[in-house]
């Protein structure tokens, strides 16, 4: 396991760091100090745990494809942007468009999100992008969604406040949403229907709660005792009829 | 829908009984169905409301029996409301929906191209025959390194300042997209492989792959970007700018979806904006991702469409970091887009051109990035203009398609395309060779290098980068002073 001191490293420079450590085949890298380096683990593939502690910036684990994060902190906008596998870990919050167009891999965030987050995710055959977020999440909570489980807990709600912002899931069409707890209608994108989670859609959120749970030391039962609602798109083809031809 | 339609049939398919052989061939290469054989009574007739013109049958009658006529408009337009006026709303009334076309804008603007006029040499310098003589049209893409710079990216050299512009795979077919990616590789050029991915069994043309990041991020990935030799983001597009696209479920066949990388007949919507990208600043953001996950060794090109304030755009995509800045003129093609967007909105791509160009200069920035136009280049010689306006090297995707077999029917967002090309289906699409088509394609950017060097020759000039930004080898003919003072250029008959 090596240990890198990123105090005052130009993002380049680290990293270049970073790259050049896990060519010569380092599997664990510590990252300490970390203070809104943008870009760590942008495009990086393989397989390989980066642990990160401090506040790394924008577009952490964008296009990342296999790696492990674990961030000590908050992270910024845009983590796993575009990513294609791989697991990231966020033991605190993060801001914007979290998972923009991801189409592999995991997010665990144990704090809140801001907007757009899950926008545009996909699917891909055996490629199921899965994001879990234990707080709240801003308006148009993934907006454009054509694939992948977006997986919304509402812990630790300050009284009064929703578990999610407005036009959730506008222009959804694939894929699926959990939230804990009910959503008011009004703050639905008019293409997603609000259903019961099935007997197989309990049994996901009992893996995908007790993976949460062991991340952040928390306890899955008392997290599942309350009920979901799950999102999906009433079709696959929300502008079919919008042509003239 | 009422059963009565309003919208009158535009076509007449006529076909000689004394010449037709009954070979049915017609029948079979119709994409649209208009050709129609009756087995019972041996007999072949044609659906007039089906046809789109597209001349496939024309051209592959082996008995040359048949003729598309345009029918006279049963409407009665006028010079104001236009029989496409007419026609569009009748079709609105009938389905509510929002009209949508294919290929470029085709309203008569005006085409600043056909108002410009080169210069040549006579007696005082000599001009240069390339035949003879060295002629270089070698051009160098990408980021001019300032002095002390920590990273290099490396130029990409292109034997032509032609290059295909931007077409997805599921925009156009298979054979369509090999195509330009054999013909790129064989003269030594570039193709843009669009929003929708590079197809698993093209990796070999990547080399010549300028590969696209769009809003969708369609098949984008760390492989693909490391495979192109130019990455681009894809902002805005000359036929439709300021909105996204929706390809169609029904063209996400199984290869397409493997290239996107999305499921199976779900519609493929591309947000208006990237959605991280609401400043100049988050397109830095964006570049710089791409170029960290590329380790800095791609040029990143951003390319936007022709719009007011281009050039105030474009200085701010060259302060981002871009290496290119595509700037993608108002006739620009597109395989759909609504009518009214394609036909009303941008500007011409001379004035884009001159106006950035010029700022670029004003601000001292002009040599750090190149400059790629594109939207409506329909010869060599609106190429030679467009560099002398300041480009440095042209995106041609209209004039590509035309060599390829199409006809301009208009109708590439049906997905019937006769001709091969603006289809997924197999049946259509195997009727275009990708071996011909790269040889046909080829054949295009030889001749139009030829004539390049010719022109340049010309003028006595023996290296198309002295051509650059060089307006003094331009003359307006027919503009009025604003016009002259935007594209840099003096009117015809004033002396040097």
């Amino acid at each position: 396991m090596e240990t890198l001191n990123a105090r005052g490293l130009h993002y380049q420079v680290l990293n270049e760091t970073v790259r050049k450590l896990l060519d010569n085949g380092c599997r664990e890298l510590v990252l300490k100090n970390v203070n809104g380096q943008r870009y760590i683990g942008a495009g990086l593939q393989g397989q390989a745990r980066l642990e990160i502690h401090g506040v790394p910036g924008n577009n952490l684990a964008a296009l990342m494809d296999g790696l492990e994060i674990e961030v000590f902190g908050n992270a910024q906008d845009g983590v796993g942007n575009t990513m294609n596998g791989g697991t990231v870990v966020i033991h605190g919050n993060a801001t914007d468009i979290t998972g923009y167009a991801m189409r592999g891999g995991r997010i665990f965030i144990r704090g809140n999100v801001g907007y757009r987050v899950g926008i545009h995710m996909k699917a891909f055959r055996d490629k199921k992008p899965l994001i879990v977020i234990g707080g709240q999440a801003g308006d148009f909570f993934g907006e454009y969604m054509a694939g992948g489980t977006l997986v919304l807990l509402g812990l630790d709600l300050p009284p009064g406040k929703p578990v999610v912002g407005n036009f959730v899931a506008t222009g959804m069409h694939g894929g699926e949403i959990f939230i804990r707890g009910q959503v008011d209608p009004f703050s639905l994108g008019k293409e997603v229907k609000a259903v019961a989670p099935t007997v197989a859609d309990q049994q996901r959120l009992q893996e995908i709660v007790g993976e949460f749970a062991r991340y952040f030391d928390l306890e899955a039962e008392k997290i599942l005792a309350r009920p979901f609602t799950k999102l999906i798109p009433y079709n696959k083809r929300p502008y079919g009829t919008l042509y003239t031809y | 829908m009422p059963t009565l339609s309003l919208m009158p049939t535009e076509f007449t398919v006529v076909r000689n009984e004394e010449k037709c052989i009954k070979c049915l061939a017609c029948v079979r290469q119709c994409g649209f169905e208009a050709q129609q054989y009756d087995a019972e009574d041996d007999r072949l007739y044609a659906i007039d409301a089906n046809c789109v013109n597209c001349q496939r049958c024309v051209s592959i009658c082996p008995a040359g029996a048949l003729t598309i006529y345009k029918n006279p408009p049963p409407l009665r337009p006028h010079a104001f409301w236009t029989e496409n006026h007419l026609r569009n709303i009748a079709k609105q009334a009938e389905t509510g929906g929002v009209l949508l076309t294919g290929m470029g804008n085709d309203q008569p603007f005006p085409a600043y191209f056909d108002r410009l006029l080169l210069n040549a040499s006579q007696v005082t310098n000599p001009s240069i025959d390339p035949l003879r003589e060295p002629m270089e049209l070698r051009t160098y893409l990408g980021r001019r390194p300032e002095p002390g710079a920590k990273t290099r990216t490396p130029l990409v050299p292109i034997a032509t300042p032609i290059m295909f512009s931007a077409m997805s795979y599921g925009s156009i077919s298979h054979e369509a997209f090999a195509s330009l990616a054999r013909a790129a590789k064989e003269f030594d050029t570039m193709f843009n492989t669009g929003e929708g991915g590079l197809p698993g069994d093209l990796y070999e043309y990547a080399d010549h792959a300028v590969v696209q990041v769009a809003s969708g991020r369609f098949g984008v990935h760390a492989d693909y970007l490391n495979a192109g030799r130019i990455v681009e983001i894809k902002i805005g597009q000359g036929a439709k700018p300021g909105i996204g696209g929706h390809l169609p479920g029904e063209k996400i066949t199984a290869p397409v979806a493997a290239t996107r990388m999305i499921p199976e007949g779900t519609d493929a919507l591309s947000p208006a904006p990237h959605h991280d990208i609401y400043s100049i600043e988050d397109l830095k953001q964006l570049i710089f991702t791409l170029k960290e996950a590329t380790r800095y060794q791609k040029p990143v090109s951003v390319k936007v469409s022709a719009v007011h304030n281009v050039a105030a755009i474009a200085s701010g995509i060259a302060r981002a970091g871009a290496d290119i800045i595509a700037i993608d003129g108002f006739r620009g093609g597109t395989g759909a887009a609504p009518t009214m967007i394609r036909d009303h909105v941008g500007i011409p791509i001379e004035l884009a051109i001159a106006a950035v160009d010029q700022r670029l200069r004003d601000e001292g920035i002009r040599n750090q990035v190149s400059l790629v136009a594109a939207g409506g280049f329909r010869s060599s010689a609106d190429v030679v203009k467009a560099i002398a306006l300041g480009a440095d090297a042209v995106y041609i995707a209209t004039a590509a398609l035309i060599a390829l077999g199409c006809h301009l029917c208009q109708k590439c967002y049906t997905g019937k395309c006769s001709w091969g090309i603006a289809t997924q289906d197999p049946y259509r699409s195997r009727r275009l060779n990708p071996e011909i088509g790269a040889e046909r394609l080829y054949n295009l950017l030889r001749g139009w290098s030829h004539e390049i060097k010719e022109m340049l020759g010309g003028m006595g000039i023996n290296s198309i980068e002295s051509l650059r930004g060089n307006r003094l080898h331009l003359r307006g003919v027919g503009l009025n002073e604003v016009e002259l003072k935007l594209l840099g250029v003096k009117h015809a008959g004033e002396a040097m």
